[in-house]
């Protein structure tokens, strides 16, 4: 089992003809993801090696059943990507594009809230559940199938980081999920900590923070309530200073919100196990898996 | 993105949100002119850095006389103002705002900010003005009136009702307060900032109301549809390394300790300054060089990197995924070759090709100290700076 994308992923690529879109689009293929359709205005027709390329988001849908679209459209025109995407019905949205003004994602996650459809992301690696779908820019080969450990991060290589870490200790991952750096985004903690602890496969849960926000604090509350599963906790960005963006936008300490040691003490309280020091996260899981 | 309040109170003249009358001036001799044309005594020179805790810091003073004006304005440009944003070293001030004084009966605080949890804007208001918000939430959170605006249906009537009313506004004032908060939201929502904050908003005895202070900042990611506000960027306010890396589109911030540090993604690399730190020493930068970079990047940082006088040793930590380990070694080698190294190199590589990265390394003919994981290279880099 896994969480959110398998083997009955249907994807289609908006910005497949883009640099980024060509050559993540062959590496999703290289790893077996049914890559169904590409979607570039005005390029309709073509074709990406063997992928069909389509006009628009609900013409592609129609003709090849996509139900999940990853999205590599430059920020200027990310948020209107993403509701093409949202009002053609697509089940599964990843948005990997870096650099989306915030209010254009506020706009999109006050609507996502009234429509049938899951975003991932944005500014975020994708979702991979290895052996059977990778929709992302991560390397799929330092993923073990398999599982028994699910994993949620709000980072890019930190989870390649963990992932590595995880699968030189011999511990397979059902589905690793980034939820991106950004401030809004769409699919939060909660809903993947909800996810793993339904599925039966995932045993173990990975949780990656960072600086910045609540997000940590609200998923601790929620896994002292509901999760059953064993969790281990990371979170980055110690040592940030207050005020300032760390790399990623919603990486940033305001006044007294938003601290690491805040969130570790919270998510300690919790009963996560948390590991401090990266360099030994890949052991304590080991330990408690 | 960060502006001066005089910069702010432009923009907020744009919106027709009253502002005391006044100009800035880059000397003595100008604010004596701008204190002139005012007409009016006493007035207020004020300090413009983009730091705040001005007042405190002695950057703003009321003056009572013309010859006043041109004394104290004498005594802030120049000085070196030290608050607690600004850090120990302080912020050398240009410029002053020389400013009409008004006749102050209350003093609120006002401000609009984007609430990342519930995707809505936040108008957050507060009797307790002209003091530290951080310390009046912390202390006393009743006294924080927070109203939510959903972004997609606006700003309604109800909303400044319910703010004015949580301020015990007189229903002298409360018209022309509704007014102010529309017009703040407006700019909020056409400039893509990231906080507008009133503080003090002062109702004057004659009971007008009007921002004193003002402070606008803008979401960087959006910078490119207000091409507008790159005019206002003042490059003195920056860290000058961090203006070089801004060139190249990296991510670095200075910090105060001596170990420099390089790494592909954010996470990873807030999670290597930690473990710098948890090794025992300190890390003298953030610098992401991006998920996906490339060899000039990688140059790039490192010349900045070194370009730091307190740097005694570095750190590069590198993920390889997309980008390959030995593409990146390759980039390394060469940067380092070209740039002249001086320092200590402690180099991890993991993830794609990396036995061939290695392999580059080891034959490149540099000292560079290998690490086999992320804590071999902290201890082996702490050791060296220690």
């Amino acid at each position: 089992m896994s969480i959110f994308a398998d083997r009955n992923t249907r994807l289609l690529v908006q910005g497949i003809t883009g640099n980024e879109g060509k050559f993540h689009t062959r590496q999703c293929i290289e790893y077996g993801t049914n890559v169904v359709a590409g979607v570039t205005p005005g390029k309709g027709g073509q074709k990406m090696d063997d992928v069909p390329v389509f006009d628009s988001v609900r013409e592609a849908a129609v003709h090849t059943r996509a139900n999940c679209s990853m999205i590599f459209v430059p920020p200027p025109f990310a948020a209107d990507a993403i509701l093409e995407a949202l009002d053609a019905g697509i089940e599964l949205i990843v948005a990997i594009t870096e650099g989306i003004p915030v209010m254009d994602m506020m706009k999109v996650k006050n609507l996502l809230k009234h429509s049938g459809s899951r975003l991932i992301g944005p500014n975020c690696p994708g979702i991979i559940t290895p052996g059977k779908a990778k929709i992302g820019i991560m390397p799929g080969n330092i993923h073990l199938p398999g599982g028994p450990v699910g994993v949620v991060s709000r980072s890019g290589t930190l989870t390649y980081e963990v992932v590595h870490q995880l699968t030189r200790q011999k511990l397979g991952q059902t589905t690793c999920i980034g939820i991106g750096g950004d401030p809004v985004n769409g699919t939060n903690f909660i809903d993947c900590l909800k996810a793993f602890e339904a599925d039966p496969e995932t045993r173990a849960i990975v949780m990656v923070g960072e600086i910045g926000g609540n997000a940590e604090e609200e998923a601790a509350a929620f896994i002292a309530d509901h999760v059953s599963k064993p969790v281990v906790g990371f979170i980055a960005g110690l040592t940030a200073p207050p005020g300032r963006r760390m790399g990623h936008a919603g990486a940033i300490i305001s006044g007294n919100s938003g601290t690491a040691q805040g969130k570790i003490a919270v998510m300690k309280e919790a009963g996560i196990h948390v590991c401090e020091n990266l360099g030994e996260l890949g052991e304590v899981c080991a330990e408690h898996f | 993105m960060k502006i001066h309040e005089y910069q702010a109170k432009e923009l907020f003249r744009k919106y027709k949100i009253p502002v005391p009358e006044g100009g800035v001036a880059y000397s003595a001799d100008e604010a004596l002119g701008v204190a002139e044309k005012l007409a009016t005594l006493p007035v207020v020179v004020k300090a413009q850095i983009h730091a705040g805790g001005r007042g405190k810091g002695g950057g703003v003073k009321p003056a009572r006389s013309l010859k006043e004006v041109r004394s104290i304005a004498g005594e802030i440009i120049g000085m070196n103002l030290v608050t607690h944003q600004t850090g120990p070293g302080g912020q050398k001030v240009k410029k002053v705002l020389v400013e009409q004084g008004l006749n102050i009966d209350r003093e609120l605080y006002l401000s609009v900010v984007p609430d990342r949890e519930t995707a809505t804007i936040v108008i957050m208001a507060s009797e307790a003005g002209g003091m530290d918000i951080e310390a009046v939430a912390a202390e006393t959170p009743e006294k924080i009136i927070r109203v939510h605006v959903d972004p997609l249906a606006g700003i309604q009537p109800f909303h400044c009702r319910r703010t004015a009313f949580g301020l015990n506004l007189s229903p002298a004032v409360m018209k022309a307060f509704n007014r102010m908060i529309t017009d703040l939201y407006h700019l909020f929502v056409d400039y893509d900032c990231s906080l507008v904050e009133i503080n003090p908003l002062v109702i004057t005895k004659e009971e007008t109301i009007i921002a004193l202070d003002a402070k606008v900042n803008f979401d960087g990611n959006a910078l490119f549809r207000h091409k507008d506000i790159l005019a206002y960027r003042d490059l003195d306010e920056e860290d000058p390394l961090e203006v070089e890396a801004s060139k190249f589109n990296l991510n670095y911030i200075n910090m105060d300790g001596n170990v420099g540090n390089m790494v592909n993604g954010a996470g990873l690399a807030m999670a290597t300054m930690d473990i710098i730190k948890q090794a025992g020493a300190e890390p003298a930068n953030f610098l992401d060089v991006g998920g996906g970079a490339n060899a000039e990047m990688v140059e790039n940082g490192f010349r900045i990197i070194l370009s730091d006088d307190k740097v005694k040793g570095i750190l590069i930590n590198i993920f390889g995924g997309i980008l390959r380990c030995d593409i990146l070694a390759t980039g390394v080698v060469q940067a380092a070759k070209k740039i002249g190294v001086t320092v200590p190199i402690v180099i991890r590589m993991e993830g794609t090709n990396v036995e061939e990265g290695r392999k580059i390394l080891a034959e490149s003919g540099l000292n560079l100290i290998t690490a086999v994981d992320l804590k071999d290279a902290a201890e082996k880099v702490a050791s060296i700076v220690n």
